[in-house]
């Protein structure tokens, strides 16, 4: 997207492909659904996590702890721990959104991955209207379809029984690793991530559900801040955008 | 409290924590936030996170590892990601494949 020109970029293009990727990310919302349902928890439980939470890795995260027979709250740490990236995209959103009072408190709800990936893309030299547009109309078009579908998937993965004989604990991996796929873009990445994996299944005989994923993590960042750092792991929004222009 | 009481309250603080960080971005200060030190863990968390929860989704059963159907439904997906399917397919993809290593 930075390749675009500010004369290039017209209003039609922003409302465009903010459509498209709230139409295509907000769809997945179905696989939530089934897999918070799949899970173990009930229909009202997975539509509360999309609307409350609204986060995907996170949201994925907390059924994964459920299903995995964690604790709630170890579900909720995990899930929060990922939600902490969405305060870093507020900060580089701040400057060019100039959100004030209610403004900001209904918008913050949509301050995700992709809405930070689509606003951020706007070039910055037409006094942020574009930045706005691309902001809000990525950000709530997910939220409306997410919700959406995270209870049509829940109604479908509800009435389906047993999730083994679907595969359904399978695509929980699955969906983990297509969220984590795009962000493996360098070698400080990738050896967190073997690290991360690598002490969580170390620690799943030893300790109760829950624990080998958030213990796994903090050793795995841990390690990592001791790696020799290439300039893209420092720059969170602008992982964001790899995702989006895949 | 009931298992369901406490489901349904971590699900609400999991949601006030998720509302409350991203609104805190918006709305501290920049030098708050902007250390360096701070934006590498943020960066590095979603890497690690994922990474484990990818391991004990697929190799965990209760305190047991077992290799079974799911690694082969995330080998597909693995495949899948490669060839640049999207999500809904990659997920729903490595399900029906688990489904049928468990029919054979």
């Amino acid at each position: 997207m930075s390749t675009v020109t500010a004369s290039s970029t017209s209003r039609r293009e922003v409302v465009v492909d903010s459509l498209g990727v709230g139409i295509a990310t907000g769809a997945y919302g179905v696989s939530f659904g089934a897999l918070a349902t799949a899970s173990g928890m009930d229909v009202w439980q997975a539509c509360a996590l999309s609307l409350l939470v609204f986060s995907g890795a996170s949201q994925f995260a907390f059924a994964g702890v459920i299903a995995a027979g964690g604790s709630p709250w170890a579900g909720a740490l995990t899930s929060t721990l990922l939600a902490s990236r969405n305060a870093f995209y507020g900060l580089a959103l701040a400057p060019r959104l100039h959100l004030r009072g209610w403004r900001r408190l209904v918008h913050a709800q949509v301050v995700i991955d992709e809405s930070t990936a689509m606003a951020l893309g706007q070039p910055d030299d037409d006094g942020e209207r574009f930045t706005r547009l691309a902001f809000r109309l990525t950000g709530w078009s997910i939220f409306v379809l997410w919700n959406l579908m995270t209870l049509i998937g829940a109604l479908a993965g509800q009435a389906m029984g047993d999730p083994r004989t679907f595969g359904l604990d399978a695509a929980v991996g699955a969906a983990f690793l297509a969220l984590l796929w795009p962000r493996l873009t360098a070698w400080p990445q990738r050896i967190v991530a073997l690290i991360g994996a690598a002490v969580a299944t170390g620690l799943v005989p030893l300790s109760p559900a829950g624990v080998p994923v958030i213990l796994g993590g903090v050793v795995a960042v841990a390690v990592g801040l001791f790696i020799p750092h290439a300039a893209d792991a420092t720059d969170a929004p602008a992982e964001a955008g790899q995702r989006e222009a895949r | 409290m009931s298992e369901q009481a406490v489901l349904w309250a971590a699900i609400l603080v999991s949601g006030v924590a998720s509302y409350a960080l991203k609104l805190a971005g918006l709305s501290v200060p920049e030098r708050v936030l902007a250390h360096p030190l701070a934006t590498r863990v943020a960066a590095l968390i979603p890497v690690a996170l994922l990474a484990a929860l990818i391991a004990v989704q697929v190799l965990g059963e209760g305190r047991a590892l077992v290799l079974d159907a799911r690694v082969v439904g995330l080998a597909a997906a693995v495949v899948m990601l490669l060839l640049r399917a999207p999500f809904l397919v990659v997920v729903f993809g490595a399900a029906a494949v688990a489904a049928l290593v468990r029919l054979v």
